[in-house]
């Protein structure tokens, strides 16, 4: 998995029936130290992850074992919001800082 | 499936299930003549290979899980055999007998 | 499967349903000399590892097969604690060692 921020949605009114009723989210690729990349994916959310909400994404056919892309052509998924992380000990980020 | 050498061994005392008692390998992807492509992976020796032995490795799940005869074991990269010789654009690439 | 060292940790308490009690580690990926390879990611963790630690991983779906619940949005998972890994007559050590 990977770590991402969602900086967008998208929308697609004309598309393919199966991916009717799938919530599309625009991800920033983000790296260990937090520091964002010049990298986008259109993820499908399946948790209720929200705007600047930094999360981690699956991809690849890991990414249609969801009941929300089950037999679908999706080939990235939000599977989790994330809290915080650390790196060697050193906190990287931390959603509730205040 | 791909090519690879054999550069080293991983002893692992904690693992799922379905590794235990499995030799597992370091394996350097290699073309047809011995120079290295791709990322370095561990695989699940099923062939008796040893370090320095040229090998045949499948890094895909369905067929790892056809050879571990687990229909739900995590696994994906599996040495299947032992190469003796590989010839390429009409020449011998590699030959196991003859390898110094 | 590639040989990996846990560098972090990391918290999501709102997860897709069935991943609940998985850990979740940040892992650099290494190459037969122990040096970085590629970019890091994060994986579930099914075997007991800290940061420091030398494990192996497997990705692609059969990361979720190495989960508790196998049908889940999971494309790592790390699936063994490495105690030592030879390359090239090379000793890749202990974690404890390696780390310190």
């Amino acid at each position: 998995m990977l770590i991402g921020k969602v900086v967008g949605s998208v929308v697609a009114t004309r598309k393919d029936e199966k991916m009717q009723n799938q919530k599309l989210l625009l991800v920033q690729v983000h790296d260990q130290q937090n520091k964002p990349k010049e990298q986008y994916v259109v993820a499908v959310d399946s948790v209720g992850a929200g705007l600047d909400e930094m999360v981690l994404y699956a991809t690849g056919s890991s990414a249609r074992q969801t009941t929300l892309t089950e037999n679908k052509p999706c080939d990235a998924v939000i599977m989790a919001v994330v809290d915080s992380w650390d790196l060697g000990g050193d906190n990287v980020y931390e959603k509730w800082a205040s | 499936m791909f090519l690879a050498q054999v550069v080293g061994t991983v002893v692992s005392p904690v693992q799922i299930p379905i590794l235990e008692r499995q030799k597992l390998l370091l394996l350097r992807p290699v073309g047809p003549d011995g120079k290295p492509s791709g990322k370095t992976r561990i695989g699940i020796d099923r062939a008796q290979a040893g370090v320095g032995d040229r090998v045949l490795v499948i890094d895909e799940g369905n067929s790892g899980r056809q050879i571990m005869g687990d229909p739900k074991g995590a696994v994906k990269t599996i040495v299947v055999g032992i190469v003796d010789y590989v010839e390429a654009h009409g020449v011998l690439a590699y030959d196991a007998q003859r390898r110094d | 499967m590639y040989l990996a060292r846990v560098i972090g940790r990391l918290v999501a308490t709102r997860r897709y349903p069935g991943l609940e009690g998985v850990a979740l580690q940040l892992v650099q990926p290494l190459d037969e000399y122990g040096e970085d390879m590629g970019d890091t990611l994060v994986a579930a963790s099914v075997v007991s590892t800290g940061p420091g630690d030398l494990v192996h991983f497997v990705d692609g779906r059969e990361g979720a097969l190495a989960c508790p619940v196998t049908f889940v949005p999971v494309d790592a998972a790390i699936i063994g604690f490495v105690e030592q890994a030879y390359a090239n007559g090379v000793f890749l050590g202990r974690a404890e060692e390696a780390s310190a």
